[in-house]
Parts: C-alpha cells; structure tokens; sequence
C-alpha cells in the first residue's frame, strides 16, 4: 500500500516441456498502471500432465491487477486443458479467483444495422404515424377524465390543480410581459420607419393593434409557455419515470392522465388565454410607448385608432388559438414525458424534445389557423 | 508500517439536519483490516453517519480522524485526495443511469489511473466477475433488478482497489446464496487487498459471518448504546434492546420502560 521503492511486476514461465512454474515478481497494483497480461496460449508449451504450479517468493504488493492476470492464466489453462495447482498462491487471491467464473463472456458478434435511406424513412414515417395516434389517444383520455372530474368521479385533486394554475400563470406573468412588450415595441419601431415616409404615422396603431392581437400575442405567449412550463411537465414526468413513481400510481389504480396529465393541460388551457390577453394588452402598449416618442402621433389618438381597428372578433380568435396551443403544448408534452426513458440523460431528451415539438407544433397550429381564418374572413 | 492501530477515529460526533439531530456525542474506533459493523433499527442514522464519513455532510460537532488526521478542517482538495481511496457502495446503489454496468466500474478508472482502454476492460471484467455479474457489462441500470444494482453498485466501489470499503446495506434484497457469496467476498477483499470495511446493515447473518467489530446506534438515545462484534453484542450485551435486536427478539415491556 504504500508508495516508496515499488518494483514493477514482472512474470516469467520455466520449465517448458514438463512442469512449468510460473513466478511472479514485484508489486501488482493495477492502480498504480501495472497490468501485464498473459497470452492466451502460454501454458501450450507445458507438460499436459502436471499441473501448473506457482512461486511467488518475490511477490510484494497486489490488488485486483494480480487478480486479472490470474484469471487470464487459470482460463489459458482452462482452453489448453491444462490444470493449475493454486496451492502456491495467497489464500485470499484464490478465492478471489475462484469467485470469477470460469468462462470469459463470449463477446457478442456486433450487429451490424444497415440503415438504408428508405428503411430510415419508413421508420420514421411509422414512428410518426405510431406516435400520432398515441397523443390522440391520450387527449381522448384527458378529455374523458376531466369530464369524470365535472360529473364528480375523476382522481385529479384540487390541490394540484391549483399548484399547476399558479405555476403556469402568475409565476409567468413577467416574462410573458417582457416578450409581448418587446414585440408590440419592435412592430411599432419597424412600421414606424416605413409609415413616417407616408406621413402615416397614426397608422402605426392599427399595425401594432392587428398584428399584436391577431398573431404574434398569442403566438409568442404559447412559445413562452412551451419553454417553460411544457419543458417542465416534460421533465417532471420522466423524473417520475425513471422512480417507478408512475408504476406505484398506476399500481394503486390512479391512472396517470387524471392525476398528472389532467390538471397539467387544465391549468394551461385556463392561463393561456389570460396570458394572451394580458399580454395583448402590454403589446399594444409596447407599441405605444415607440409611437409616441418616436412620432408625430398623440396619446388619445393613438388609443383612438386602436380601439377602431380591433374588433371583438380578433379577440375571438386569439383566445381560440390559445386554447389550442395550450392544450397541444400540454398534451404533447406530457406524452414525451410519460414516454421518456428512465435514465437520467432521458430526462433531459424529453425536456429538449418537449420544447421543440411545442415551439414547432404552436407555429404549424398556428398556420392552420391563419388559411381557416382567412377562409371564415374573420 | 508504522502507521497507528486505528484507521478512522470518530470523536464526540454530533450529526444534525437542522434542528433535527440524528446522533450525538458518538466515539468509535475503526481498526486497520477490521471489518466493521455499523448497527441499529431503521431511521437510526446509520446512512447519515455513512455520509459524514465519506464527505457529503458536514458534521455539527465532533472530528472524524482518518490515519490521525481531521478529515473535516482539511480544504476540499485535501479532502478529495483522502476520498480518492474510498470505495462507496450507497443504500440504493446510486449506479450513473446514462451509463452501461460496465462504464459505471469503468468511469473511475478511466479518471483516476494511467491504465490504458484495454487494461481497464480486464478489469472490470474482473470485478464484475467478482459480484457475478459477467454477463450484464453492456445492461443499462435501468434494466437491472434490485439486487443486481446492488452488486453492480459493489463492483464499482471496488474500481479503485480502495483502501476503506464504506457499504450501505450491501446484502439488502439478494437470496441467500448470493448473499453468502458477498459476505465472502467481503471477507476475502479484507483478506487478500487488506481493505478495512464499514459495513452499515441489518441482515443479522451476514453480520455475524462477516463483522469483526462494531457499534449499535440507538434511535432514541441518539448516540451509541454498544461496542463490539455483532456476536459479542448478542451474547455478553449488558443492554437488553441490543441482546433483543440482535436475536431477533422482542423486548420485553419492562425493560422498554427501562431503556426509554
Ligand atoms: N436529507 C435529510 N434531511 C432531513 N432528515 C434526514 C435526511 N436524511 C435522513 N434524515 C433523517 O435522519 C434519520 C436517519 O436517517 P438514515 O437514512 O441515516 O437512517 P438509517 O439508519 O440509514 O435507516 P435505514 O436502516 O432504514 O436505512 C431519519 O430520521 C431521517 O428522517
Ligand atoms: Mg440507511
């Protein structure tokens, strides 16, 4: 054990053609880097009929690294049917060695996959498809347990659903603020430099008013919730994942879409209309705020020609696609937690995909929405 | 070696989590080559002693002395130097989940030796072959059962060839012959590498089999009630909670009365 004068291990075979002696030499400590190792036909040149014996006058120190090359040479005689006479080794290494089984592990032939640029497309496509009818299926089942919970016999608790609304609203008040500000502040500043060579200024109202209400609040809010909540259902839920905390639930007969997915989607689709509409309300006025110092344009003017330009119905539409993107950040995410693996480095897969599929899905839903829109003229 | 008798010397230790103390006032001594047994009902702080001995928590009052000196006035770097030649086996095998079996017994050598890739697969052949567990080197945690995560657990606290072997309920949750195969190796770990051991467990026979020495922790007291082989305890024990206990016996009320 200790570090002065160590001689390096050394092992030399005598007796070559009848009975071979194997002596072994010096400190054998692996974790000082002294590892020799034994071929695996070194004991052919050994008489058949004697056993292998030991002489370890010079051995010093050893650890597991006597213990590796030991193994090696019991199996070396195992393979060349020869026998080993351990009589000569420390007790305590040979029983050791006699816990090590006698048999390497066979290594496994690696499989070679051929990923074929057709095979990885079919594959995909069916892991698409696979996964597609799996959300669907569980918003059918959060939709059938929350209508359980109106008639009085669902499992989510009250408790929890108030924890998911406070995490989900107020805690994002802030940073749903500064976004929506920003953005209402960045379209004022953008058309104010086009308008202003019209002398148009005023109409930098109706621009912020429109494109605030109708898209970009309700669009930047969901990207707000789906870093930052759906992120956090997603992780949670693999958390719990990898415990067996769903298996204990399932166990006991609460179904994990009541107790967890349930109030998770409830309190997103309860907050994120608020949040768009307050955060409407701090776009417009982000807008405001560049408008009047950059403009020509008055505080009640401006007021004036928004009100003008916004009909209820934009806001119908806004909360409507808030909904939606609540209830597809939150079910989507809570599937790619339910989903995920149970290993740490799986926890962090399904937060990085939970985001992703969020941000990507509220941009598409939100397309969608645009042509029905278009088509309905609202 | 001139080294003194005792390895670790725990004295006047006081372990808190806040307000909550879990120990107090506890002195022992750890021999160089013993193994030593940490005993004591559930909840008693086994597990916590265990942490403060291996530098995960801080103790309230008291000094931890490893080969004589105070392991907890020591920098961070002092400290993590010490660390280096303990192998820890945690309650619930605490086994890296992103990793295979075999990178789990793989990771410390690759950090801490100069071993080069090949030298370090025969050993940890060699060290899962010594838990029996050849077969799972490429098995995520994940897939294991319980009583393998505690083998692989063992066989990653064995990576170092550490001079001081902290395990945390290492027979919990395996069948009886494997058990005795880990008291076995137990031992010959001691035998042959010349490891001192602190066992924390409950399982009565591969206590007996295995300790040398050791402590029982009183959950009501808080501190230690008994010195000794986990078979002088059950035999020569003046406390009768400790005879109790380790005959898998009830107290009787009257001495409850006494001892609380
Ligand atoms: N992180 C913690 N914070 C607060 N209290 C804790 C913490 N960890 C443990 N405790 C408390 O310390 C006490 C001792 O716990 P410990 O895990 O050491 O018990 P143990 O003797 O190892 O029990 P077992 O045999 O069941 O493993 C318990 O009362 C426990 O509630
Ligand atoms: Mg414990």
């Amino acid at each position: 054990m200790t570090a002065h004068d160590e001689a390096p291990a050394r092992w030399a075979m005598s007796g070559a053609g009848g009975p071979c002696i194997l002596r072994l030499e010096g400190d054998w400590l692996a974790r000082r880097g002294a590892l020799p190792g034994f071929p695996k036909d070194g004991l052919v040149g050994c008489g058949a009929d004697v056993s292998l014996q030991f002489d370890i006058a010079g051995l010093g120190h050893w650890d597991s690294g006597l213990i590796a090359f030991l193994w090696d040479v019991k199996r070396a005689a195992i393979s060349a049917g020869r026998t080993v006479d351990a009589a000569g080794l420390p007790l305590a290494a040979t029983k050791l060695l006699g816990l090590l089984p006698d048999q390497a592990m066979a290594q496994e032939a690696v499989v070679v996959h051929h990923i074929g640029p057709l095979n990885w497309l079919g594959g995909q496509t069916l892991a698409t498809l696979h996964e597609m009818g799996m959300i669907s299926r569980l918003s059918g089942s959060t939709a059938r347990a929350g209508w359980q919970f109106t008639r009085g016999r669902g499992l989510m608790r009250g408790t929890d659903l108030w924890a998911n609304i406070l995490d989900a609203g107020p805690q994002a008040l802030i940073i749903v603020s500064i976004v929506n500000f920003l953005i209402g502040a960045i379209l004022a500043f953008v058309g104010a430099v086009e308008l202003r060579k019209f002398s148009a200024d005023i109409y930098v109202a109706n621009l912020v008013g429109l494109a605030v209400v109708r898209e970009m609040a309700a669009v930047m809010t969901a990207i707000v919730m789906a870093g930052r909540t759906g992120g956090a259902y997603a992780a949670r839920i693999a958390t719990m994942q990898g415990n067996e905390e769903i298996d204990a639930l399932s166990v006991i007969g609460i179904s994990s879409t009541g107790y967890i997915v349930l109030p998770a989607v409830l309190a997103m689709m309860l907050m994120m209309p608020l949040l768009y509409l307050y955060g409407s309300l701090i776009g417009v006025f982000g807008g405001f705020v560049v408008a009047i110092s950059m403009l020509n344009v008055t505080a009640p003017g401006y007021w004036n020609e928004t009100v003008n330009a916004l009909a209820f119905s934009q806001f119908g539409l806004g909360v409507t696609k808030s909904v939606a993107f609540a209830f597809l950040i939150g079910v989507s995410s809570c599937r790619i937690g339910l989903r995920a693996g149970r290993s740490s480095a799986d926890v962090g897969v399904a937060a990085t995909r939970a985001v992703v599929a969020g941000i990507v899905g509220v941009i598409a839903l939100d397309a969608v929405f645009a042509v029905v829109a278009e088509t309905f003229g609202i | 070696m001139s080294k003194t008798e005792s390895l670790l010397s725990v004295r006047g230790l006081t372990l808190a989590f806040g307000d909550h103390v879990v120990q107090q006032d506890l002195s022992f001594d750890v021999r160089r080559g013993s193994i030593f047994a940490v005993m004591g009902p559930s909840g008693c702080g086994k597990s916590t002693i265990m942490r403060s001995m291996i530098g995960l928590l801080r103790p309230t009052l008291g000094t931890i002395l490893f080969d004589g000196a105070d392991y907890w006035t020591g920098t961070d770097a002092v400290r993590a130097e010490m660390g280096r030649r303990f192998g820890v086996l945690f309650q619930g095998g605490a086994l890296w989940s992103a990793l295979t079996v075999g990178e789990n017994v793989a990771l410390p050598m690759q950090m801490f030796t100069t071993l080069d890739a090949v030298s370090i697969q025969r050993l940890v052949a060699v060290k899962l072959g010594l838990v029996g567990l050849s077969a799972a080197v490429d098995t995520m945690p994940s897939a294991l059962s319980g009583g393998m995560r505690k083998r692989a657990g063992l066989a990653r606290a064995l990576a170092l060839d550490p001079d001081i072997l902290f395990l945390d309920e290492p027979s919990a949750g395996l069948d009886p012959v494997t058990s005795r195969r880990m008291d076995d190796l137990i031992l010959n770990l001691r035998d042959g590498l010349g490891a001192t051991i602190i066992v924390v467990s409950h399982e009565l026979a591969s206590l007996f089999a295995v300790a040398d020495d050791g402590v029982f922790l009183d959950a009501v007291r808080k501190t230690a009630i008994a010195h000794g082989s986990p078979a002088t305890l059950r035999d020569g024990c003046a406390d009768p909670q400790v005879r109790a206990f380790m005959r898998r016996e009830q107290v009787e009320p009257a001495h409850k009365e006494a001892v609380g």
